[in-house]
This record gives structure tokens, sequence and C-alpha cells, in this order.
């Protein structure tokens, strides 16, 4: 056929797209004379069994039960270690770290804010399940049973201490990190966790590139500094953090009495052990209350302006959301401030919706974003004041003792302890001798 | 000032509140959660009514070949010669010569049935999702080629990252027992 004849052949068929609006082909299927049957493709392969997310909740009790057991009874690094591992290469490599509590955050968050939403029973699962065991005996999941902290350990090669007052500070990252999350996944904008999951892309050996070299940086970051990533910015450490202040069993690390040597401070190296407090000095009590009442009344100040902040942002915050940035560009467009169409704004064309109905929906969810912002500013504001308040009381400690909220339940202070090392010799005596 | 004694009480007692409080908490999520659930696992699937076939199904899934792969409905397919999911616009012959094809990867075939019907079939092995077939289809033909989720490649991210850069939301969730959002003739005869 000649260009010539292609082109007018184009031409009518450009005249007749209108029909399809009516619910007509614009070709109607052919009767064939030859006795054409279509052809019978494969079937379309069907979606992984629900059996299988049910059996890796169960796989999930089982680890948490036996990391509860060798943390807490056999308080064995080695076994803890290789528990850690076998996590790391079921929920890991082979799960490929998909369903995991961190995301699952999201997905009850959604539950609680979209009535349309029906939450998979494994989601609901993984995120409950090891808050429930952190209630019971302290950060076992964190310790042996998640594959992202499981990556980070096992890389951990030489261990430097972070000051204290930067740790608390960075740790700020992890609870606006949270508020985020709660906050885009309340308003179905988007499911932050997952989409900047730093390791995924190794747990499949694929992704985007992005997210890989984050994750490399902070594996090699992770080689000096412990689990940079739990510390730092995991939201669900957030959660497990302060339910394990509560936790009725715990990691105790000697056995007996301390006998003060500090060897298991410089074995941990997430920062994580407490030394023994005494009373504040004469001269430093009146000088340390005041600093208390003065950051008890810079408590509301701070809520007050993380809200104004938050409330600030709340344009940026809405962006988030795809029909909002819909809007923003077919409003661009329709008064003429940019020449050309994008293909979400051509999608939206082709609904064949009002415009107006569409900056309504956005002026809505940038009314939402006001909100939400002010509430997640107000949150972070709340989080640093609680932290300076909380750094300015000094809290009384006999012996040398983790850190509820900060450990990670890995047990490598174990087998620093000299207390420790007494009492296994004690048992293999006592198991020799019978 | 209260003894030392009853003061550890009081606070063995506010930790007391606070752990069952939030025991309750996380037990009401889980329950929240049940009294939710359909039962059924959630999996991704593409609206084809939505899609415009824009090509970021190609190129924004975590897997290096996509999951997503075009679907081809015979029954609304029109059997044209000049098939505009299959040719280039202008080209230069109509037929199989790899100067005309629209598919980058040649994963259309076309086979001749009888004068003057030509049909097209996906190979699947080769799809790479780009939906530039679909796009031509919708543009001027009956829309019977439309992309789908492959749940045998699907890793079922908990979100989808072609879902979030889908620029129509024709992403959604479905039930896993029922994973695909097929056309159907729609001919109101």
């Amino acid at each position: 056929m000649t260009r010539f004849a292609c082109i007018t052949v184009f031409s009518m068929v450009l005249l007749v797209p209108c029909l399809n609006a009516l619910g007509e082909l614009r070709f109607p299927p052919p009767e064939f004379e030859s006795g054409y049957r279509f052809p019978e493709g494969a079937p379309l392969p069907a979606a992984r069994p629900v059996l299988y997310e049910y059996a890796d909740a169960v796989l999930l009790v089982v680890a948490l039960l036996l990391a509860s057991y060798l943390i807490l009874k056999r308080r064995s690094r080695r076994a803890i270690f290789v528990l850690m591992i076998a996590a790391l290469f079921y929920f890991g490599f082979w799960r490929e770290g998909c369903i995991c509590p961190i995301g699952a955050i999201q997905n009850v968050t959604l539950t609680a804010f979209d009535s349309t939403y029906a939450i998979p029973l494994a989601a609901a699962a993984f995120f409950v399940i090891p808050l429930v065991f952190t209630l019971f005996c302290g950060r076992v999941f964190c310790g042996a049973v998640c594959p992202l902290g499981a990556i980070q350990d096992a890389v951990l090669i030489h261990p430097v201490a972070v000051p204290r007052w930067l740790e608390s500070g960075l740790r700020l990252l992890a609870y606006t990190y949270l508020a985020a999350a709660v906050l885009f996944a309340a308003l179905g904008s988007a499911f932050l966790i997952c989409r900047y999951d730093p390791f995924i892309g190794f747990f499949r050996l694929t992704g985007n590139w992005n997210i890989l070299i984050l994750g490399a940086s902070l594996l090699v970051i992770g080689l000096f500094v412990g689990r940079p990533y739990c510390r730092f910015l995991c939201p669900y450490g957030v959660i497990l953090r302060h339910l394990s202040r509560l936790s009725k069993r715990r990691v105790t690390i000697t056995p007996n009495e301390c006998i003060q040597c500090r060897l298991c401070e410089d074995a941990c190296p997430f920062g994580a052990i407490r030394e023994p407090t005494e009373d504040w000095p004469e001269g430093e009590y009146k000088i340390a209350k005041k600093r208390l009442v003065l950051f008890l009344v810079l408590l509301p100040v701070l809520v007050a302006a993380g809200g104004w902040g938050g409330y600030a942002l709340k344009e940026r915050l809405a962006r988030m959301h795809p029909r909002v940035r819909t809007a923003e560009r077919v409003y661009l467009e329709e008064t003429g401030q940019v020449t050309g169409t994008t293909n979400a704004s051509d999608a939206f064309r082709t609904t064949g919706q009002a415009s107006d109905t569409l900056y309504q929906d956005a002026t809505d969810i940038r009314n939402q974003f006001a909100l939400g912002g002010a509430l997640l500013g107000a949150f972070v504001g709340f989080v640093a004041g609680g932290k300076l308040v909380a750094l300015s009381v000094r809290r009384r400690r006999t012996e040398y003792e983790a850190d509820p909220a900060g450990c990670f339940a890995c047990g490598r202070c174990y087998q620093s302890c000299p207390k420790e090392h007494e009492r296994l010799k004690k048992i293999k005596e006592a198991v020799a001798g019978r | 000032m209260p003894s030392n004694n009853e003061d550890m009480t009081r606070r063995k007692l506010l930790r007391e509140g606070l752990w069952g409080a939030c025991l309750v908490g996380a037990g009401t999520a889980a329950g929240l959660s049940v009294a939710r659930n359909n039962q059924d696992n959630m999996v991704w699937q593409i609206d084809p009514y939505k899609c415009i076939g824009c090509g970021n199904c190609a190129t924004y899934c975590v897997l290096e070949h996509s999951a997503v792969k075009c679907v081809q409905a015979y029954a609304i397919c029109g059997y044209c010669d000049l098939c505009t999911g299959y040719l280039v616009p202008e080209p230069k012959a109509l037929d199989t010569g790899a100067e005309n094809e629209l598919c980058p990867t040649g994963a259309i075939k076309r086979t001749y049935v009888e004068d003057p019907y030509y049909e097209y079939t996906i190979d699947e092995t080769l799809c790479n999702g780009c939906g530039k077939c679909v796009k031509g289809c919708l543009a001027f033909g009956n829309g019977s080629l439309f992309l789908q989720v492959r749940h045998d490649r699907c890793k079922n991210c908990n979100e989808c990252s072609i879902a979030a850069a889908c620029p129509s939301q024709a992403y959604k969730r479905v039930p896993a027992d029922q994973p695909y959002l097929l056309k159907k003739v729609d001919l109101k005869e």
C-alpha cells in the first residue's frame, strides 16, 4: 500500500473515535466464513494461594517464640545469630521482604481511615504479633526475626559509639517518619515506608537504583554504626521502643550481681547500655531543676511551633496525593500557563469529568492535609520537647543495665559479662558431674 | 509526702495499667482488621477501562522485566488489516516487516485468517508491558488489546510502584480469587 493510501485510511479512522463512547465497537467483529475460532491461550496464572500468607504468619509466631526462648532463657548470642540469619533468608530473601510489620503500619492505618479497604489477614497479623511479643518479652522481634535488622546486624564489623545527644537527635527522624507514614497512609496518598524501604532491593536482587543506592549507603554506614535504619529511621521501632519499656520480661545483662566491670558497655554496638547513676551533685541540682522547668515551659511552645510548621507545609504535603497533582496540572493547562498535556491530564480528560469536580476534590484533600500536617508537626514538636524533658531528668540506677527502649535484644552483652561466664561454667560442671 | 513504698506501688499500678492498655490497643487493631477482612488476600490489577497505555508499567515495576503483560480480547478485536496496535503510523507496508511493527519487542504475531482479516496474538514471553499497542488500539481500534498484571510474576508489593506512578489511577486491589479484570464485549445490541 502506498503511503498516500495509508494516510487516507488513518484520516478516515480519525473520524470515528466518538463511536466508542456510545458503547459500540468502531469496527464490528468480523463474521468469519472459514470456520475460524478464537484461539484459546493458556489460562491466566492464578495468584499466590492465601494459605501461604497464613503459613508466613504462623512461621512468624514460631520464630518469635524461638527468639524469646533464645534471648531470655538460653542467653546465647550464637543461637540468636543463627536464628537471625535464618529469618533473614526466609522473611528477607525467600519471601522478598513483603509483607513486613514495618509496612503493615500503613495497612492498619488505611483500614482505620478508609472503610472500603479490606486489610489482608496476614498484614494485620504481621502488625499485631510482634507488638504482643514486645509487651511480654521486649524487642525480640528486632533482635532475631526482622530481616531489615538482620541484614544490618550481619554487616556490622567495627562499631563506633554515637554520642548520646546525636543518637537522641537523629531518632527524631524515626518519629517524623512514623508520623508522615501514618498521615500519608491515612489520607490514601502513598505508602511511604514501602516506597523508601532501603533493603527490599537486596532481598529481591533487583529494584529501583535510587533505593538500591540508599540501601547500600545504609549498609556501608552500618559497617561502623550499628543498625542505622533501626536506630534512626525505623517507624515500627518507635512503637516497639515504647512498648518495650512496659514489657514483662526483657534482656537482663548480668545473671546476678553486677560487678561494674563495664565490659557490656563496650560490647553493645547500639549504645543501649545505661551506666549506674548517682544523685545530682549539690551544685548542679539547682541548675538542673531550672533547666527542667525551662524545658517544661518550652514543650507547649515546641508543639505549637511544630503544628504551625506542619500547617504551613500543607501544600507540599498535599502534592503527594495524585489527585492534587493532576488538579494542579489541569489548572495550569486550562489557564494557559503551560502548553501541552501530561499523561495524567490526558487520563483525566478521557474520564469526561468536569474540572470543577477535580478542583473540589483537590481542595478537600488540601484541607485534610492542613489538619494532618498540623497534627504531624505538633507530634514532632511534642516528641522533641519530651526528649529534652526526659534528658534533664536523672533516673537512679545501681548497676549497668540494658536500656529497655533502645535494646535490640541481640544478646552481645551476655557473652561479655564475667558473671554470665561464671554461671555457664557452673552449669557445665553440674552437667559433667551428673 | 507518700512513703517510698507507696510510691513504688503507684508507679507499678501505672505501669500495669499502661501495659494492659497497650495490649487492649493491639487487640483492638487486630479485631478491627479481622472485622474488615474479606477472608481473601488482595492483589494488584489494572482496570483496563481506565488504562491509557502510557508506558509506565514497563519501567516502574520493581522487577527488571515487568509483571504486566498485554492481553488480547479476541471477541472485541476487529481483525483489521490496518491494525493501529500492530503497525507504526504510516507503515511502509501492511506486513510483518520489522520496520512496520509498533511493538518494540516484536511480541505481536500477525496471522492471515481470511480476506480481509488478520489475527493478532501476543507472545507473552516477549511482551514487556510497554502498552504501545494498547495505546494504538485504544486510539483508533476497538481497544481489544489491554494490559494485565500477571500473578505468576507479580511480587504483590504492599505499595505497587507502578500504581504509584500510574497517571490514570487504573491500579486497584482486587480479591486474589478473582485476580483479573478482563475486557468484555460491551456491544449494546
